[in-house]
């Protein structure tokens, strides 16, 4: 990470915007009706999700210094949970949400308990080989697909109410779910757990010579992020009512990276932002031409090299400049 | 060579470390006293930082054993040394750039009061951990600067927050590798007077090359050279030991 020295004022003085992107988030489906409805609500559903995967990456990134290539697995779990239970006809998610929870906290604790043992370069190598470590199993069950992956049925129930059927109802589910998902994160970061995490990152020896077992902090936030990276591979699926091993797969992490350097590293609200951004731009480049990664890998490099910050950076730059005339 | 000391409450004995094929550590045994100020003195090179490597627990020793108030430590992570009254300084300054002053020695007093496994509540408005680590700042006189960042202080200033996160720990034994290393001689004079307030309060291993702060200050005084304890005892009489003043006289002729 940078050694540039950056305190959370960042996120203070911007108080105001996270309120404003969860209410874009909550009235956007009302602007949606009026258009395009079920191309924007779907794209609006898939940037939300991938926004709680990316907070979740931000928090052990930006606030631990962890940067993991191996996000994309959790995500796959939590997807491939929901599938496999709907392949066997269990589709309630009152027992599969808290399973695909547990399951991606376990395999968090068990590669975490590895992975943490290696800093830096090596972490970031580890990670990605847990990662497609996974991808490789999802791709040989082949009661589920292998490759190919499988479809579901039927989304989620909730005490055998089809309570997600409904495109609009799914939307807000998982607004609440990616609302609830930024408030937990934001009260870890400022609580006592959060500060000796922080501090980890600054300096791992001080922490330890004063006291901490900096690996055991470490290891709970990774699986606090591994969690929240199943609940959104979990609504993935429900969303997409499909899952694969593209899910898990390395672009797919190295996406996740991306949609939180691009939005500003270390600021959470900055993690929606960039989900947001990747995702429209994804989509509208898409549109134009064929070759959009051409356009975007070059773009990319711009706003990481010139809005250090990320686009939240960028903002609060030319919002400074604007004030001070 | 060394008179032992009833109840040490650092005792080191027949301590070794070697990388590769360098001995850094050869046979080192000490013990320090409660309320000792033990300096130790030697030529660049010496293993002074080793030695204290391995008694904070950062660095394992190759053979020999370490006892902290009689329990053996040798085997210890460095944060169950932490809690068991164990405090450092670091040659080179060792704080946390991203956190003012005030949350460096909160994070200290965090370490001491309660569980850290709390996600809820904001932990820099806790007004217990605040009042302590102001506390510890007053102690050497950086309470002003609480607020600053760490990254932002002068080397002076880091290395009196140094100081004031060690007392925050209300440690049973400090070590402190260097603590006037790049101060200026008036930053120097202010932490002498410092450290001697804190005399007799906590047994205290002085790693340091000025020579005035290291008379003023220390009880006793052994004298490392290529890793072995070449004499150790009163100022007075380390002072007179002819095989120091070769030793420190071969270092400045070079
Ligand atoms: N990790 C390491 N690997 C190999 N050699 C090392 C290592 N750490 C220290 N040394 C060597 O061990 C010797 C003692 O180093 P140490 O830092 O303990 O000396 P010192 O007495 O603290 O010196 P100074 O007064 O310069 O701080 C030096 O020769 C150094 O090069
Ligand atoms: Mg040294």
């Amino acid at each position: 990470m940078s050694l540039a020295v950056t305190s959370t004022p960042l996120a203070r003085r911007f108080e105001a915007l996270p309120i404003a992107i969860f209410l874009v988030l909550a009235l956007a489906p009302l602007a949606a009706s009026f258009g395009a409805e079920t191309y924007l609500l779907g794209l609006f559903t898939r940037v939300m999700i991938y926004g709680i995967a990316a907070l979740a990456l931000d928090f052990i990134c930006g606030y631990g210094g962890l940067v993991s290539f191996g996000h994309a697995a959790f995500v796959g779990i939590g997807a491939y949970t929901a599938g496999i239970f709907g392949a066997h006809g269990i589709t309630d998610m009152a027992i599969t949400l808290p399973v695909a929870l547990l399951v991606s906290a376990l395999f968090a604790w068990l590669t975490g308990t590895v992975c943490l043992r290696t800093k830096s370069v090596y972490f970031i190598m580890i990670t990605l080989a847990f990662g497609q470590m996974i991808y490789f199993v999802a791709g040989s069950l082949s009661p589920y697909g292998g490759d190919d992956g499988l479809t579901l049925k039927l989304r989620s129930t909730l005490f055998g109410f089809p309570i997600l059927q409904y495109d609009r109802a799914l939307y807000y589910a998982v607004l609440a779910f990616l609302l609830v998902s930024y408030l937990l994160l934001r009260g870890i970061v400022a609580s006592r757990f959060g500060r000796v995490f922080r501090g980890a990152r600054d300096n791992p020896t001080r922490m330890a010579t004063i006291g901490y077992d900096v690996f055991r902090y470490q290891r709970i936030a990774y699986v606090i992020a591994g969690s929240l990276g199943g609940l959104s591979g979990f609504l993935l699926a429900n969303a997409t009512e499909f899952v694969s091993p593209s899910f898990m797969s390395w672009q797919r992490s190295g996406e996740l990276i991306i949609m939180v350097l691009f939005g500003g590293i270390g600021t959470l609200h900055g993690a929606i932002v960039g989900a947001a951004a990747f995702l429209v731009l994804e989509d509208m480049l898409g549109g134009i031409t064929e070759n959009w990664k051409l356009i975007f890998g070059p773009m990319l490099v711009l706003i990481v090299l010139f809005a250090r910050g990320g686009l939240l950076g960028l903002a609060q730059s030319v919002w400074e400049r604007l004030r001070r005339g | 060579m060394a008179e032992p000391v009833p109840n040490p409450v650092l005792r080191i004995e027949n301590l070794r470390k070697n990388f590769g094929g360098l001995v850094v550590t050869d046979g080192v045994s000490m013990t320090i006293g409660e309320g000792e100020l033990h300096a130790v003195i030697g030529p660049n090179g010496a293993g002074k930082t080793t030695l204290i490597n391995q008694i904070s627990g950062t660095l394992a020793p190759s053979a020999g054993t370490i006892y902290l108030n009689g329990a053996d430590v040798t085997a210890l992570p460095p944060n169950k040394r932490a809690e068991l009254g164990l405090a450092r300084s670091f040659q080179i300054t060792s704080v946390l750039p991203r956190f003012s002053a005030l949350e460096n020695v909160a994070l200290a007093v965090q370490a001491r009061s309660g569980s850290s496994y709390r996600f809820i509540g904001c932990a820099d408005k806790e007004n217990a951990l605040n009042d302590a680590a102001m506390a510890a700042l007053t102690e050497v006189s950086l309470d002003r600067r609480a607020d600053i960042l760490a990254a932002h202080l002068s080397h002076g200033e880091k290395r009196a927050l140094e100081l004031a996160i060690a007392l925050a720990m209300q440690p049973k034994l400090l070590l402190l590798d260097e603590p006037m290393a790049g101060t200026g001689p008036e930053e120097s004079e202010r932490l002498i007077v410092v450290l001697q307030r804190l005399k007799g309060r906590f047994a205290m291993m002085l790693v340091e090359h000025d020579m005035n702060a290291v008379f003023a200050l220390a009880d006793r005084i052994s004298v490392l050279t290529y890793g072995r304890i070449l004499a150790s005892g009163q100022p007075a009489a380390v002072r007179a030991d002819p095989a120091v003043m070769t030793a420190y006289l071969g270092e400045e002729l070079e």
